[in-house]
């Protein structure tokens, strides 16, 4: 049994302009241990659907349907004092923004014995104790020093490694990453991502990366999920996803991402491009979601939308016309 | 020999930092401490470096939005950096500007043809009312843009359509250079694509100089002709594009390069990993800026400054590995 | 793009379709126009209706069964409210109804005389005081040593340097709640002035007084509306209060201040003299409280986007 099953998750807003289809029947698994990348541009619905797996989502403007199995208990069904035990326990989430991520009034030890104290009944020393080590596991030096200062003593990159500490205090089994380098410099990115590395073989914690840089995917996750307008399109292994996309919306993605080195190889000059923009959530979308900027798209996918299909070794695409088998290139 | 189209040489600005009533020594941020490059008509320079190195600075010293402390910044032969506003005005017209956020870079308040029409209006481009809304519908086709957008407000537009709209009213002026202050980094991948082959286009089409300032190497990798990498207020290398990017000589550079996430699974990689964090810009280390981090550091880094070097011509480099006679083994 | 649905596409076996799911929310209903933005947005039109009302009586208070209000007839001299005098009358034989209802005009004349002038004037110091960097300073000490006197007594102040009018009550006011209007206006031409379309517009070419006219105004007057409706209602309490120690407006003009005053004396025993004035002040001062919640958070820039 997969440590979390999604089933058909659905979260849509009521908003003045209309009702906000954000999330619109996602269907995915992470087994223990693994990291699943749930990638897309802005607006996909990546981050709502990690939102509403922790319930974090204010129902009263929002409505989440459909099912999230975590360890075989249906988290949507749960009361709020029970997703309460759960959150920053057996699921945490480190954001991207580590500057107001942090409280800024309480220093770093105290926000990461918050968590030991309220889930696993530390007292003050104990869960001190316990953040100068995660400190430690997070690669900060000095963390008998730094476990009493606060966070704007520390810089954007030791913030998201304090991040990391106070996620993973619990020894959770689920983590979702939300963006968890985009707002760190390159230099930095390249720590965090080795650091995070480091630890998933140490922890062994099951992670869901969500992101829209496809570099940090090639790195660190073992199977990426393709979103679009809400719903999922592709899923693949990370080398399967990367040598044949399936979906042409995938296609376009790598497509238009420029690779280091491509001057020295000569690469194509020319960025591939995908015509027109994401279609407005707030209308329903008959048919394939992508069917307006398609290709390929004929009055077939106007109108039927397709299923997620088999294209390849435990690899699935939401195409009419995406190949089974790819040709040999 | 043509005049380079953008001359800035040793160009210096320092912000006071409003702090303490009570500290004796006015505190200063160094964001810009030296910095000296050429951009010919027609080229693509990118400044690239990570937050806090000064690059925005520059564009904006090159902007004139503030005064710089200390330098030149020559445009077309002419210096501009103590010229009189009202003079100042007509020399804004060959700089123009692309900003990053599309959200925050247009008027709200304002519609499309308006924001468009200003700078027509300010430098008297237009014979005539007719001829000010024929250029106007022009800009929207050339950015391609539908016509009927003039009459909309910015909020009713995507961010990927909201840039160009800030590109067509850079081009509005008619310029020689556009300074793209990270033109594209709020933008989603797609979108990203979409707008670097605009700018690309509207090169080759207009034969404008594009200083490029940005984080991002792919791209820049894409698109420019020559880097400049910027550190802490100075530059540390600057090369033509190939030259950069297949042979970086400044430990920075190589490290900076090793770090970018390359979209290939299994791709082999050796990140160099720097120690620590980026220095304070109120506070840079003594010596070789890059010292505190730099995995070849030897005595001399740390009391004396690199000066800018050419190994080769269009190259410069500042380290002191380059001015060795010999390069020691440890550090190749 | 959906294509008309009169003749379903035959589908062809084996295709792999997407379950159809429901929508899980009825959409809201669209409200547009001002009609749409007063059901939206419920405080201002409950503050405006009540506004409109209270004007409606201040502008046709000879109309709506009023008497001389500065009749005097000793003999009726503080009768309580009945089917003759609905609301009483005061200590010296008057209506109170009638004098209530012209006091309208007095409260809402000063709350309305003092919002715009305070505003054009807070609006003018705060541009300046916002884009000439060393008339800040200046501008700024001043405004700052003039908020630390309490308005009231500021506007006790000034009074007692002239003859008492409506014309010198509202003057006064208006200078006692200038600083806050110029200090708002300061702060949002100071943040505006980070916009990097004011930089695109510098860089364009522009020059500062056509800056400040077409970018930084038009973005100035949201917040400021919201602070003109706060300087109104906090105007006609000014007012009532100089009126009520004798400072305002003269006894001869109604105000409620002064009809307030005037049934200090008696209110333990005759309480309608005071009630009725304290009663409108009191709506008066909601109704315009009401609209100014209501507007800032109309105006508010994450919904204002056709304002």
């Amino acid at each position: 049994m997969a440590l979390l099953e999604v089933q058909n998750l659905q979260t849509h807003f009521r908003t003045p302009e209309g009702i906000n289809r954000a999330v619109d029947g996602v269907s995915f698994h992470v087994d223990e241990g693994e990291t699943l990348a749930i990638v897309g541009e802005s607006g996909c619905g990546k981050s709502v659907t990690s939102m509403s797996l922790m319930r974090l989502i204010p129902e009263p403007p929002g409505k989440i349907a459909g099912s999230v199995r975590f360890q075989g208990k249906d988290l949507l069904q749960l009361s709020e004092q029970e997703m309460r035990a759960i959150r920053g326990n057996d699921i945490s989430m480190i954001f991207q923004e580590p500057m107001t991520s942090l409280n800024p009034v309480l220093t770093v030890g105290r926000q990461i014995g918050e968590t030991l104290r309220i889930h696993q009944g530390y007292d003050k020393q104990a869960a001190e104790a316990r953040a100068i080590e995660m400190l430690a596991l997070v690669g900060i030096p000095e963390p008998a020093r730094r476990v009493r200062e606060y966070p704007h003593q520390l810089s954007g990159g030791m913030r998201q490694r304090v991040m990391i500490a106070i996620s993973l205090a619990c020894s959770p089994k689920l983590l979702i990453a939300d963006e968890p380098t985009t707002a760190l410099d390159v230099t930095i990115q390249a720590q965090i991502l080795q650091l995070m590395l480091d630890l998933k073989r140490r922890v062994g914690a099951a992670v869901i990366l969500i992101t829209h840089d496809l570099g940090v995917v090639a790195e660190i996750a073992e199977r990426v999920m393709v979103m679009y307008a809400g719903r999922k399109v592709e899923e693949a292994p990370v080398a399967e996803l990367f040598r044949s996309p399936r979906h042409p919306y995938t296609q376009g993605l790598l497509g238009a991402v420029p690779k280091l080195g491509s001057s020295l190889t000569g690469a194509a000059r020319r960025l591939a491009e995908i015509p027109g923009q994401v279609p407005s959530l707030k209308q329903r979308i008959e048919g394939c979601a992508f069917a307006g900027r398609c290709a390929l798209a004929t009055d077939l996918c106007r109108e039927v939308a397709p299923g997620l299909e088999e294209k390849g070794p435990r690899h699935v695409a939401a195409c009419h016309y995406a190949p089974k088998e790819v040709a040999a290139a | 020999m043509s005049v380079p189209l953008l001359q800035v040489n040793d160009l210096k600005k320092h912000f006071p930092v409003r702090g303490d009533l009570f500290s004796r020594k006015p505190k200063w941020v160094y964001a810009v401490d030296g910095v000296s490059f050429e951009v010919e008509r027609g080229e693509t320079l990118s400044l690239v470096g990570e937050s806090g190195c000064g690059k925005s600075t520059v564009g904006r010293a090159i902007l004139r939005l503030f005064d710089v402390t200390a330098g030149q910044v020559v445009l077309d032969g002419q210096r501009i950096d103590n010229l009189s506003p009202k003079r100042l005005r007509k020399m804004r017209r060959q700089v123009q500007v692309v900003f990053q956020d599309p959200f925050s870079s247009l008027n709200p308040r304002m519609r499309v043809r308006d924001i468009l029409a200003e700078p027509i209006r300010n430098f008297g481009l237009a014979k005539s009312s007719a001829d000010l809304h024929a250029r106007v519908a022009a800009l929207m086709d050339t950015v391609r843009l539908p016509r009927d957008a003039l009459d909309r407000r910015p909020h009713e537009f995507s961010g990927g359509q909201r840039q160009r709209i800030c590109i067509a009213r850079a081009l509005a002026a008619e310029p020689e250079l556009i300074v793209c202050d990270e033109a594209v980094s709020a933008l989603d991948v797609s979108v990203k694509a979409q707008i670097v082959n605009l700018l690309q286009d509207l090169q080759r089409e207009f034969g404008l100089a594009l200083l490029f300032i940005s984080h991002d190497l792919a791209i820049v990798e894409h698109m420019t002709h020559r880097v400049a990498v910027m550190y802490l207020g100075k530059i540390v290398e600057m090369a033509p594009r190939q030259e950069i990017f297949a042979a970086p000589k400044h430990p920075y550079t190589k490290a900076l390069l090793s770090a970018v996430p390359v979209p290939e699974p299994g791709a082999v990689r050796s990140p160099i990993i720097l120690k620590g964090d980026v220095p304070s810009p109120i506070n840079p280390p003594s010596g070789c800026r890059f010292h505190t981090r730099c995995p070849f550091v030897f005595d001399r880094c740390r009391t004396e400054e690199p000066e800018l070097r050419s190994p080769a011509p269009g190259q410069w480099v500042a380290c002191h590995l380059e001015a060795l006679p010999e390069v020691p083994a440890s550090a190749r | 793009m959906t294509v008309s649905t009169a003749s379903p596409m035959p589908v062809p076996p084996g295709l792999v379709i997407a379950q159809q799911l429901p929508d899980l929310l009825l959409p809201a209903k669209v409200r547009r126009g001002v009609l749409g933005f007063l059901r939206n947005n419920p405080t201002v039109a409950i503050g405006g209706a009540l506004l409109l009302c209270l004007v409606l009586v201040g502008i046709f208070a000879p109309y709506l069964g009023t008497v001389d209000p500065t009749a005097l007839a000793p003999a009726k001299r503080t009768r309580p409210p009945s089917a003759d005098f609905w609301f009483g009358t005061d200590a010296l034989g008057r209506d109170i109804y009638s004098r209530v209802l012209y006091g309208a005009r007095v409260s809402l004349t000063v709350g309305l005389s003092v919002a715009l002038l305070a505003s054009l004037a807070g609006l003018t110091i705060g541009l300046i005081s916002g884009f000439v960097r060393w008339a800040d300073s200046i501008i700024m000490r001043f405004m700052d040593g003039l908020m630390s006197i309490p308005p009231i007594l500021l506007a006790v102040a000034l009074m007692a340097l002239t003859r008492g009018s409506v014309g010198n009550v509202i003057l006064a006011i208006t200078i006692a709640e200038i600083p806050r209007v110029s200090r708002l206006v300061r702060g949002v031409v100071l943040s505006l002035r980070e916009q990097p379309y004011v930089d695109a517009a510098v860089a364009s070419g522009t020059r500062t007084p056509m800056i400040i006219l077409r970018h930084i105004l038009p973005n100035t007057l949201a917040p400021m509306l919201v602070q003109a409706t706060y300087v109104c209602a906090s105007a006609m309490i000014v007012e009532s209060i100089l009126s009520f120690i004798g400072a305002g407006t003269p006894p001869t003009i109604p105000s409620w201040g002064n009809i307030m005053a005037e049934g200090r004396a008696l209110w333990q025993v005759k309480p309608f003299i005071v009630f009725f004035p304290a009663a409108f002040l009191s709506a008066t001062v909601l109704a315009v409280n009401l609209v100014g919640d209501g507007l800032r958070d109309a105006l508010d820039p994450r919904m204002a986007k056709s304002l």
